[in-house]
């Protein structure tokens, strides 16, 4: 068998070396990797920085890929030296490795400005995984980050570290940011957005020297101006890794020079992604370079035949909240083109086209993206558009987004990173039996890349396979007949404030236990707790305050806040625990105690004499905040979480919720209280918060998700309000936080809470602090009863003879 | 078979509040009135699965939902309304209203009486052709 060397772990290489495998005949193949990781996607780094996904959620290839294909992997070994003649390799370990063909995937690496002092502690690029890890590391909630480059890079970068909690600033040397995708006004409407988001971007500003004695104190601009910094990254653009093209002898420009064929001016050395350059250009994005690997997979059996004649170049940014797409070519320039625009400032929306003799020659859409794929198959397909002039901007209206989905042709391509059309989804579906988007992404790598295409997947997905189960509009139930989301809508509009009401306009007039509590909670919620009450409408926990047991008798948690008791209160609960002759005394596994076996008429009495508030126990609604002892005692906090736990307990008790609320504060990441698997978990840091969501530790066990860092105990708990309202306005009845957020979206969720503009914010906040007004603990009922029977037996008002 | 059956004043009518129910308890027995709105209506407070307290369930119209494991049962006919429950029922009484008081009938099966204790009687369905298999029983 004859041996492949590939120089290069990265997307480009393994992509191409997958393709490889699936031609004939085979090599015998050693792939060489600098970094120590296996394959990973690049893309998604910035994800990673923001906290989104973990290390592993981004490897593309595992050990066990490279295993199952007898595939010899050397991690950590540099290549530093090509022998054509020997026809070997040699690697900075000393090792020499003899092949018949050489592919290099060499990548590209950051370019450096030249800036003095850049070599300073705190001095970050942001390239590979180590970069990324050692940027977590370093970056504090409140530090002061500068991003040098306002590119993809640089502004997914700043995104990251604003999500860690740093003040970010963007500098960038041009007069627009992204100036290579976008034009003036798309780069104008870019940089709003991204105040908007808190980050300060700076423009037209050249970065000369990195202040700071042996480490960062701040950047210094062309013209003697200088900001303050904690923290560097620079992200002003990359250069092809070409140094073992040169040691070959190969014809190097900018980047190894390949033909359509992908092949160098040696006839057993090839080359494919970023390091190459192909009829003059040099391609840093995804899509390109998986192209490529197609065409170079087939030379390099030799099965060539198959030619790349260079790809329309297309972005994306993935930052919440910042859609932003560009693709071809958008620059203003007298060569015959038109230009079509729309923008709508309050928005934030600005498209434009470039028509260059009715066919689509670029596009620029910012604030909305939706419609990129129609234009990315417009440029790829050079589809004439004189007979759609009239719906250029925007798609003539569909009936639903299924018939969108059914119209694009089987050649458009769904996922523009991996190349995978339409028509490849529907056959993987069809002949491989894929039903879920992860089958998917295994069998087709369709939406492994940016992921930006994941909806237009599911779209696919649930218009194609027959037992795709996802609820698209859910309905309470068959008793109104109505989207929940809509129903909320609708009851707002409408003011209809009563369970019966509502149930009388828009349903069967009778509901039923499912519906008839759902309402209840839906109806409390929108009207912030002035609506009217109806407890035939409520489950018998919520009309009499307590839990009841599959006998008939009820269980009774006082409120317990953070865990927090002192000997008069348990005294009081062992009394009572006496006196109404409590079956079980339990402690909980939220760090309270529960009285079980109590009898319906007793509660009134019981609650008197345990003097303490509702614990909510029984209810879909807060629960409580389980904490570990902060820094009071613990040798190891560094966060004291206790009182914030006991803080957060207060501001949210009482409060109904779709579903359960149980929440955790930790006061180091040693998370004693367990609070990453809670719904909302506040985790402590040297210094700062972690705000986390959408944890859970029951049938399911989810790790929460980061929603952001903070300073401040007071900035947590707000995060954590603009969240709890944002879940209990959005989810539907019975849903969890965890079910929520994967729902929605940790993007958009982000997006519409910590992230959302000032005056959204406010609002939520505004709603919750009204809601918590009308509220109150449920136990005072214990002393005026909302009616005479609500607790006490009947009595008969004559014997049954006997 | 001799049925002898008398009409016992129960419980005011404003201490059942809209669509909710309330037990009414005679020695060992113990039986759930609703206020459906426009009437009264009334069953053995015992769900026959578990036996947990169906005054404490949710109305849906005239049945009730057992606040235990959810079991529908029809509060005119005393059957279960669908799943496990269809085969099972819970015994029905009737009920009026005179002067603001809810008002039972409880009927004495004479003919099995003697033999049968009258907490029994709770478990069996007196409504001919209602709950034909466990009249039956």
């Amino acid at each position: 068998m004859k041996k492949l060397v590939v120089v290069g772990n990265g997307m480009a290489g393994v992509a191409c070396v997958e393709q490889i495998l699936r031609h004939s005949p085979k090599f015998e193949i050693t792939i060489f990797g600098d970094e120590t990781h296996v394959n990973y996607n690049r893309i998604l780094l910035s994800s990673v920085l923001a906290g989104e996904k973990t290390d592993e959620e981004i490897v593309l290839n595992g050990l066990e890929w490279y295993q199952r294909n007898h595939i010899d992997l050397r991690l950590g070994v540099r290549i530093v030296g090509v022998d054509t003649q020997a026809r070997s390799v040699t690697g900075d370990d000393g090792s020499v490795t003899s092949f018949d063909k050489l592919l290099l995937a060499t990548g590209s690496v950051p370019l450096i400005p030249s800036i003095e002092e850049v070599k300073k502690d705190g001095v970050f690029v942001f390239r590979n995984l180590d970069d990324t890890r050692a940027l977590l590391e370093r970056c504090r909630a409140g530090m002061k980050a500068v991003v040098i480059g306002g590119g993809l890079l640089g502004l997914e970068a700043a995104r990251g570290l604003q999500v860690q909690g740093c003040e970010v600033t963007v500098v960038h040397l041009m007069e627009w940011l992204m100036e290579r995708q976008l034009d003036a006004a798309g780069g104008a409407y870019l940089a709003a957005k991204m105040n908007q988001m808190g980050i300060t971007v700076l423009l037209g500003l050249s970065t000369t020297a990195i202040l700071g004695n042996g480490k960062v104190e701040g950047v210094q601009f062309k013209g003697g101006g200088s900001i303050p910094a904690d923290l560097v990254v620079i992200a002003a653009g990359i250069r092809p890794n070409v140094g073992l093209g040169h040691e070959a002898g190969l014809e190097v420009k900018r980047g190894i020079v390949v033909n359509d064929y992908m092949e160098t001016s040696h006839p057993d050395i090839f080359a494919v992604g970023e390091c190459v350059q192909h009829n003059g250009i040099c391609y840093g994005l995804v899509a390109p370079l998986i192209e490529q690997g197609k065409v170079l997979a087939a030379t390099i059996t030799g099965n060539k035949g198959p030619v790349y004649q260079g790809s329309v170049q297309a972005a994306k940014l993935k930052i919440m909240g910042v859609d932003v797409f560009s693709a071809g070519d958008v620059e203003d320039k007298l060569d015959g083109s038109e230009a079509i625009r729309y923008e709508d400032p309050a928005l934030g929306i600005y498209r434009k086209l470039k028509l260059k003799k009715g066919i689509l020659a670029g596009a620029i859409l910012v604030g909305d993206t939706a419609d990129s794929h129609r234009y990315l198959d417009w440029l790829r397909t050079q589809k004439d558009l004189v007979p759609l002039r009239r719906q250029l901007l925007f798609p003539a209206p569909t009936e639903d987004s299924g018939i969108d989905v059914a119209q694009m042709p089987d050649s458009e391509t769904v996922c523009g990173c991996m190349g995978v059309t339409k028509g490849t989804i529907i056959q993987a579906i069809h002949e491989k039996g894929v039903n879920t988007l992860s089958q998917l992404k295994e069998c087709t790598r369709a939406s492994s890349g940016c992921g930006s295409c994941s909806s237009l997947c599911q779209s696919l997905l649930q218009a194609v396979v027959p037992e795709f189960e996802e609820e698209v509009r859910r309905t309470i139930c068959k008793c109104i007949p109505v989207a929940e989301d809509h129903l909320r809508d609708i009851l707002r509009s409408q003011w209809l404030k009563s369970v019966q009401e509502v149930l009388d306009i828009y349903g069967n007039g009778v509901g039923c236990e499912i519906c008839k509590p759902a309402l209840s909670y839906m109806l409390d919620m929108l009207w912030c707790g002035d609506h009217e009450e109806d407890r035939s409408a409520r489950f018998i926990n919520d009309r009499v305050h307590a839990n009841i047991q599959k006998d008939g008798t009820f269980s009774v948690v006082p409120r317990i806040r953070g865990g927090v008791t002192s000997p008069d209160e348990l005294r009081r609960i062992a009394d009572v625990a006496e006196k109404y002759r409590v079956r079980m005394v339990k402690i909980t596994g939220s760090q309270r105690i529960d009285l079980l076996g109590v009898k319906k008429a007793d509660l009134p009495k019981v609650w008197a004499d345990l003097g303490m508030p509702s614990g909510q126990a029984y209810t879909k609604g807060v629960r409580m905040v389980k904490t570990c002892v902060g820094t009071d005692f613990c040798r190891f906090g560094v966060q004291d979480s206790t009182s914030a736990g006991i803080e957060l307990e207060r501001r949210f008790e009482n409060l109904f919720t779709p579903h359960k609320v149980k929440m955790g504060a930790v006061g180091c990441p040693r998370n004693c209280a367990e609070a990453t698997v809670k719904d909302i978990g506040l985790v402590g840091q040297e210094g700062s918060w972690q705000v986390v969501v959408g944890g859970a530790a029951g049938k399911k066990v989810r790790k929460a998700d980061l929603l952001v860092t903070v300073e401040t105990t007071e900035q947590a708990l707000q995060a954590a309000a603009l969240f709890f309202q944002y879940y209990r306005e959005g989810a539907n009845y019975l849903e969890r936080t965890y079910d929520f957020v994967e729902r929605v979206g940790m993007e958009r969720v982000r997006k519409e809470t910590v992230y959302a503009p000032d005056a959204a914010k406010q609002a939520l906040l505004e709603r919750l602090r009204k809601s918590k007004e009308r509220s109150s603990d449920a136990w005072l009922e214990g002393k005026t009863p909302r009616h005479r029977t609500q607790f006490i037996q009947i009595q008969p008002l004559e014997e049954v003879l006997a | 078979m001799k049925r002898k059956s008398a009409w016992i004043r129960a419980a005011y009518c404003h201490d059942i509040p809209l669509r909710e129910g309330r037990a009414v308890r005679w020695g060992n027995r113990e039986i759930a009135i609703f206020n459906l709105g426009d009437r009264f209506l009334a069953v053995a407070n015992r769900c026959p699965h578990r036996g947990g307290p169906l005054s404490d369930g949710v109305v849906s119209g005239a049945t009730v939902v057992c606040p235990i494991h959810a079991w529908k049962m029809s509060l005119e006919t005393g059957k279960g309304i669908h799943g496990p429950s269809a085969s099972s029922c819970v015994e029905t009484f009737r009920t009026r209203v005179e002067g603001g008081i809810v008002l039972l009938e409880f009927i004495d099966n004479l003919g099995e009486s003697e033999a049968a204790p009258s907490q029994e009687l709770s478990l069996m369905c007196i409504q001919p052709g209602d709950c034909s298999s466990a009249a039956e029983a």
